[in-house]
């Protein structure tokens, strides 16, 4: 097994053993990004040299016998929304394709204390808007089991850079499922944390009350390790929880003794493809074999959480979205205009179309007139879908079904259907809309070969339970240790 | 739901979103097939449901006021479009020749 198949946990153990250096890892994924990456088109961006530097520090540190960070010489792919001091930070924009931010989002700060290898910033739908990571705006994205398909959106260049072995551990975020459905179709591991888990400071901003950062690793060991190095209370962001960070690495091989598993019977209707249904049920069995119970629940209100999500989303959006003004950063248009106009051109010219049509949207459900028949309608909604799960959560201590309807759809069969890509959001937004953790995990492949995942949605702040949870049937199958062939 | 070309109008010049004639069409029907499937919302009785804008239940998250350096002049301008001295240059918000007086 190459140094690239390896899991974090691996390769930190090979360099505190001596039998490789932070370097040795550092070349063996810049030469498998050279390979693999003109297939996979995962990267907006990659510095070697300043990989190599990182890498050469960590190694002078280790020499010289100084206390070392909890991710020493792992390179960690980082989603091109999060800031990086000095690094071009684009959001796979036109408007921001020069952008370099003067500071680091506090995940990537984190990164840097726990002495990791920052590895490249990764390819997303413009403005982690989407499903597909085809609207980016500058490439497309292949998945690593089959490059004619999508690796799944938004954060689909850090899902295809862990399955394509580009890089152990990634982030990415998650504002509707952007860390999960892509984590399912590349046969990953991926977590949306509880919101308030994790600091937003630096990242750029699609919709507030909606974006968690999060982590992509191959098992569920190496998702619990990158969570805990960027979890925990930052006061620059004041919806960031000051409640202590578990150590999750200890306690995830302690199977959750009794476990109730709610299996809504809403996850499993009309639009579920039969051999993604078959791999989840055949999951469940394998947890009632190890002691669990499944319990029947209903999430009533689920079939119209994505219509609420595509109101309150774009809502968020449109407004956070008005600081691209051409004015303090970003594209402004080469043609004359007055100051509105200068605006209006820079916006229209820098903006993709979905990002465009999300924009309408929101200042639509948000104008005069339509606010409280469309956005006030949406927040009432939102909170009976989290009611739904308040009652479900009394009978269950972790939630599973599918992460996504479909395995991974060919690229170019969506484009052009805004609303056929939402649905495939359709299992993963109420979990953002009530603030929950979900993680996404492999439990089989279809005939065709392609991933499918699992989804265990917890209770607010019981992301130790999730791994636990997700670890009972990671440790009975083999299905996280398989690499594709790129 | 259905929507005019002058609602799109409309939206886009409220958006600040300078579009072409192809693309507010082809925004015309595409909004309106999303603002049909949203519409399923009315299926539900909300009258007593109270709005839900937060997951959380935080209010009012207060820090120490302390003094503490902010981004230097050079570095919040690094990245703007056109700068004069230590300012953001920006397109004249009066429509004059006239030099304005300060």
């Amino acid at each position: 097994m190459s140094l690239t198949e390896k899991t974090a946990a691996d390769l930190l153990a090979l360099q505190a053993a001596g039998a490789a250096t932070a370097a040795d890892v550092a070349d063996a994924f810049l030469a498998a990004y050279r390979d693999r990456e003109p297939k996979l088109r995962a990267f907006v961006s990659l510095d070697e040299a300043d990989v190599r530097r990182q890498a050469a520090a960590v190694d002078a540190k280790r020499a010289a016998g100084q206390p070392l960070g909890m991710l020493a010489g792992v390179p960690v792919a980082v989603k091109d929304v999060l800031c990086t001091e000095g690094v071009r930070t684009t959001c796979s924009s036109r408007i921001l394709a020069d952008f370099v931010p003067p500071y680091d989002a506090h995940v990537v700060g984190r990164l840097r204390a726990a002495d990791a290898v920052l590895f490249g910033k990764t390819n997303m739908d413009e403005f982690a808007m989407g499903s597909s990571t085809e609207n980016s705006a500058f490439r497309v994205t292949r998945n690593p089991w089959d490059t004619a398909r999508v690796p799944g959106g938004s954060s689909g260049g850090s899902a295809a850079a862990v399955a394509g072995c580009l890089a152990p551990l990634a982030l990415g975020t998650d504002t509707g499922g952007s860390i999960r459905q892509p984590a399912a179709l590349c046969g990953v591991v991926g977590l949306k944390p509880t919101y308030g888990r994790v600091s937003r400071y630096g990242l750029i901003a699609f919709a507030s009350s909606l974006d968690q950062v999060g982590p992509f690793a191959h098992d569920v060991t190496d998702c619990a390790l990158l969570l805990e190095a960027v979890a925990g209370h930052d006061p620059r962001d004041s919806t960031c929880v000051n409640e202590p960070v578990p150590a999750y690495t200890r306690t995830l091989n302690d199977p959750v003794k009794g476990l109730r598993i709610g299996v809504p019977r809403e996850f499993f209707g009309e639009g579920l493809d039969a051999e993604v249904e078959a791999a989840v049920r055949a999951a469940l069995k394998e947890y009632e074999r190890r002691g669990a119970v499944l319990v029947d629940v209903s999430l009533p209100h689920s079939k119209y959480a994505l219509a609420a999500y595509y109101i309150v989303a774009p809502a968020e959006a449109s407004s956070n979205l008005a600081r691209f003004d051409g004015m303090h950063y970003g594209h402004r248009t080469k043609e004359k205009a007055d100051l509105v106009g200068t605006v209006a051109k820079s916006r229209g010219e820098g903006f993709g179309p979905e990002v465009q049509r999300r924009i309408m949207i929101g200042t639509y459900v948000l104008s005069s007139g339509y606010k409280d028949a469309y956005y006030v309608k949406a927040l009432k909604v939102r909170r009976l879908v989290k009611g739904d799960f308040d009652a479900a959560f009394e009978r269950c201590d972790v939630i599973a079904g599918p992460t996504t309807p479909t395995a991974a759809f060919r690229a170019g069969e969506k484009a052009d259907d805004p609303l056929a890509m939402y649905l495939s959001d359709v299992y993963t937004v109420s979990c953002n809309l009530a603030g929950l953790p979900g993680l996404s995990l492999p439990c089989g492949f279809t005939a065709a070969g392609l991933p499918v995942g699992l989804q265990l949605l917890g209770r607010p702040f019981a992301e130790e339970t999730l791994f636990r949870a997700a670890r009972m049937y990671e440790a009975a199958t083999d299905w996280h240790a398989r690499r594709p062939a790129v | 739901m259905s929507l005019s070309l002058d609602d799109i109008r409309k939206v886009a010049r409220l958006a600040r979103l300078e579009l072409s004639e192809a693309d507010l069409v082809r925004m015309q029907g595409q909004l309106s097939a999303i603002l049909d499937y949203v519409a399923q919302l009315n299926e539900l009785d909300t009258a007593d449901v109270e709005p839900l804008a937060h997951p959380l239940p935080i209010q009012n998250v207060f820090r120490p006021d302390e003094p503490a350096p902010s981004l230097p002049p050079a570095a919040a301008l690094q990245n703007a479009p056109a700068t004069v001295g230590d300012y953001f240059a920006v397109p004249a918000v009066f429509d004059t020749d006239e030099p304005v007086s300060h």
